[in-house]
């Protein structure tokens, strides 16, 4: 579906070697720079530091300094914590956001803004609420360390709660978008076909709604990824147990301003990569 | 396997609320125009949409207790809603499965249905390469796999071009043929009814205005709706024993009759002339040219006048009377080209 796509859409060589020929006069007049000026600057503005991070970075000793134990160490850690709260949030987001398409019960509006809360919240902010609940003189924690002797502030666990709380918005919004504009009507038929609710949503509905279950995902990786401010808060920032590489670039520019363009250059890489997919695999495929 | 059914749904815009009797192995056409109804009835006996009163009893048991997915029907779709990420096989499979069968049985058991239908080559194809034709038989499949003792169609032609439609129909109509279970099919086409139904029940505003074998109700119609659908003239009026009076005019016709009638006749058995005609015919009337347009071969006149009518007339005659919108004409019916029966 994808290539087909790509395929349906080739610039029409004869229609731009026509406009160099004769000069275009379509439209109405020359371009307004009272929009033309921001728009420019404003593209600068945004692509200006990842240009900058590109040039003063030490391409010669790159891999050496990638090499280093702290920064594979950072590295395994993120990619680990960012993973396993992806998981959490599939387990708990795609149900969570099924409730908010699928059935409708009072109070669904306000539970659909609350969703949204942690999108919006500082991570900071975020950081600190989950302490009080979850730390270990918190609301739920304290019993957690009583019952089961678990606890979560400033261990690796606490990073995964952490992120998983930024990101889990993400993935809720994209899975409910996608549950909205499925075809309801697929699930009513496979019901006259015998099919449980369960079966159904199994069945049909997830492999309908597939491309924005993987869409939500990536996105909601790539958040738990960055994250930084509610990790700090939460889980502390211990080399090896909670110091991810957003938390190791903060530290590194204080000491050894490479380290730190290296560290921000994988996390860049990582994020091209997942626009990239996003765009070709997922977005466009229906 | 006869089905029982008493149906009462409230829309905001009216209310539904029929009864029905299906016959095993008997298929239903539930006839109407568009909003009239009869989706609403199909998706109520899938339990898609709930009663707000009445009851279903199938067998002597009731369904309309039971949700959608315990219901033992098949249904087909009006788009036929194939899942898009299933193989033909594997769309008709899904019942089989649903009802705990494994997997290689369902297979099998949908491999053999496919067979039935003739699309045994497509059996690996996503529902996006098939044709509407292949897509309306594998749908046809899917709902007979649960082997449903009630089979329910909406408007299983409707998304068929022309010539595809011709042959699907008569395929459909040897597979219905097969099916020993009761039928409910929905359509607003005349043809697709009187060739796939055994009996009709025609809808119009959430009530059965007519029912019967295609037959009776392409002889006698008993609304403006269903005359239209079947071609005919129809008036109601009184009998008094020799003819209908209808508004002014009384229409002479050769059955005997008393009371409140129907007489109906068919556009082709309407004479017109530009001056009076004499001898045989007994029903003459003055009426004026409303319009005219093509109609298959022949023109079909649209007359006003003390009644309402439809003439078709040749295209050759149309010249000879030379014939123009707002014209003055005297038209003609034959008793014996009428029909009149009871109100």
């Amino acid at each position: 579906m994808a290539t087909s796509e790509r395929s349906e859409r080739p610039v029409n060589p004869s229609g731009g070697a026509a406009g160099r020929a004769a000069p275009p006069r379509k439209g109405s007049g020359r371009l307004p720079w009272m929009l033309v000026l921001p728009a420019v600057l404003g593209l600068a503005f945004l692509v200006l530091p990842l240009a900058g991070l590109l040039i003063r970075a030490p391409w010669p000793t790159l891999l050496q300094r990638l090499a280093e134990p702290q920064v594979l160490e950072a590295l395994r850690l993120s990619l680990f914590c960012a993973t396993v709260a992806t998981a959490l949030c599939l387990v708990f987001g795609v149900p969570l956001a099924w409730l908010l398409a699928r059935v409708s019960f009072p109070g669904r509006r306000l539970m659909r803004a609350l969703v949204t809360v942690p999108l919006v919240l500082p991570p900071v902010v975020g950081g600190v609420a989950l302490l009080l609940v979850l730390g270990r003189r918190g609301l739920v924690g304290q019993w957690l360390e009583s019952t089961f002797g678990v606890t979560l502030p400033f261990t690796t666990a606490g990073v995964i709660v952490a992120e998983a709380f930024v990101a889990m918005p993400f993935l809720v919004i994209s899975v409910e978008g996608a549950l909205r504009g499925a075809d309801q009507r697929y699930e009513e038929a496979a019901a006259t076909l015998g099919a449980s609710r369960w079966t159904v949503f199994r069945r049909v509905t997830l492999p309908l709604i597939m491309p924005g279950v993987v869409a939500g995902a990536v996105l909601c990786w790539a958040r738990a990824l960055g994250e930084f401010g509610a990790t700090i808060t939460f889980a502390g920032n211990f080399p090896g147990t909670t110091r991810t590489m957003p938390l190791a670039v903060y530290l590194a520019l204080e000491t050894e301003p490479e380290a730190a363009i290296v560290l921000s250059l994988v996390l860049l890489a990582v994020s091209v990569i997942i626009l990239a997919s996003l765009r070709d695999r997922w977005v466009t495929t229906p | 396997m006869t089905l029982h059914a008493h149906l009462v749904v409230t829309r905001p815009a009216f209310t539904l609320d029929i009864s029905l009797t299906v016959a095993p192995g008997e298929v239903v056409a539930l006839l109407g125009p568009n909003g009239a109804g009869k989706t609403t009835a199909l998706r109520a006996l899938a339990g898609l949409t709930a009663l707000a009163r009445g009851e279903i009893v199938l067998d002597g048991s009731p369904l309309h207790t039971l949700s959608v997915e315990e219901r033992p029907i098949g249904m087909v779709f009006q788009d036929y809603l194939l899942f898009p990420h299933l193989s033909a096989l594997d769309n008709v499979a899904f019942g089989p499965r649903c009802q705990g069968v494994s997997k290689a049985e369902a297979r099998r058991t949908a491999a053999a249905l496919l067979d039935r239908v003739g699309l045994t080559d497509h059996a690996t194809a996503k529902p996006r390469r098939l044709s509407g034709g292949q897509a309306q038989r594998v749908a046809l499949a899917r709902a007979l796999a649960v082997r449903p003792r009630l089979l329910l169609l909406d408007e299983p032609l409707a998304a068929l071009d022309a010539h595809t439609r011709l042959e699907v129909r008569s395929q459909l109509r040897r597979h219905l043929a097969d099916f020993d279970g009761a039928t409910v099919l929905v359509t607003h086409d005349p043809l697709d009814a009187m060739v796939l139904a055994d009996r009709l029940i025609v809808i119009e505003h959430g009530a059965i205005v007519q029912q019967g074998v295609p037959a009776e109700v392409a002889r006698r119609p008993r609304t403006d709706y269903v005359a239209r659908l079947v071609g005919l003239n129809l008036y109601r009026g009184v009998a008094d024993g020799s003819g209908v009076k209808v508004g002014q005019l009384l229409i002479s016709t050769s059955d005997r009759l008393e009371g409140p009638a129907f007489v109906a006749f068919a556009p082709a058995a309407v004479a017109l002339y530009r001056s009076r005609p004499d001898g045989s015919p007994r029903n003459v009337w003055q009426a004026r040219i409303e319009g005219v347009e093509r109609h298959g071969d022949n023109v079909r006149v649209h007359l006003d006048g003390p009644i309402v009518a439809f003439a078709d007339i040749t295209p050759a005659a149309l010249a000879d009377l030379d014939l123009t919108p707002g014209q003055q004409v005297w038209a003609s019916v034959k008793a014996t080209e009428t029909h009149a029966y009871p109100a």
